[in-house]
């Protein structure tokens, strides 16, 4: 039973650090404002989201688990409020979303 | 007065979680600052449907999990984006019109587009939502989405 959460856990781990490196590497392949948010947004919701599971079963129930919960709603509810309040600030700076445009944004 | 005794009894749980004392005085205290945060979000006017929305717990027990199954599968398809030799994005704006009513329902709507890898709500109205998305695959599947639904049957269940 502990061995197979122990394999459970390490996996988790594994595949959230995993996520968290390929959205690195979307953040240097992808061109542009915009898709490169998508790439971040990657690591802050799988990546995040995986490695915090995995080191909730290494915890076990203790009140180190609820403290992950807890970081792990706090991810949830502000990380999409701090990418839109970012890609919204983009758009009214006039950081035009669509692709053709976004290779000249204007300049102001 | 329903919504403050909760707002009380949850920041005291908060509390105890977070300290792990189970000492007299600092179980007192807890309760204390949970009383007086509490006596000041109501001064601000701050506990009422839209700020302290727990009637909405068990719909998010639902909504939720499914939630996290999506993100789970919309990052695998923008991490096999990023990882293709070939960079197959094609990235394309969407607006449409969410079917949400309520401040909460439009906020959980845009917040999980955003949370889910590959489509980013850009800008929210009760008339429109702009949505950037990775693939013009994922903007067609963002104006017309089981997620919009989900989130009406959501909000709708308070």
């Amino acid at each position: 039973m502990s061995l197979v959460i122990e394999a459970l856990s390490w996996l988790l781990i594994v595949a959230g650090s995993a996520f968290c490196v390929i959205g690195g590497i979307g953040l240097l392949r992808l061109k542009g404002f915009y898709p490169r948010t998508h790439a971040a947004s990657v690591i802050d919701s799988a990546g995040a989201g995986l490695l915090l599971a995995g080191m909730m079963l290494q915890a076990g129930w203790t009140l180190a688990c609820v403290k992950l919960v807890v970081i792990g709603l706090l991810i949830f509810f502000t990380s999409p409020t701090a990418t839109h309040a970012l890609a919204n600030a983009a758009l009214v700076r006039g950081l035009s979303p669509d692709p053709a445009e976004e290779s000249a944004p204007s300049k102001s | 007065m329903l919504r403050i005794i909760v707002l009380v009894v949850s920041l005291g749980i908060f509390w105890i979680l977070m300290s792990g004392f189970f000492t007299p005085f600092l179980l007192a205290a807890g309760f204390g600052s949970a009383l007086c945060v509490a006596w000041l979000a109501h001064r601000m006017d701050v506990i009422e449907r839209e700020g302290h929305p727990f009637h909405l717990t068990w719909a998010a027990a639902t909504y939720w999990p499914w939630l996290v199954g999506e993100i789970l599968k919309s990052a695998l398809e923008v991490a096999r984006i990023i990882l293709d030799p070939k960079l197959p994005a094609s990235p394309t704006v969407v607006r449409f019109k969410p079917r949400q009513k309520t401040v909460v329902g439009l906020v959980t709507h845009a917040n999980s587009i955003t949370l889910t890898p590959g489509t980013l709500s850009i800008e929210v109205g009760y008339d429109q939502f702009t949505v950037h998305a990775l693939t013009r695959e994922g903007a067609a599947a963002t104006a017309v989405s089981e997620m919009d639904r989900r989130v009406e049957r959501f909000e709708g269940s308070a």
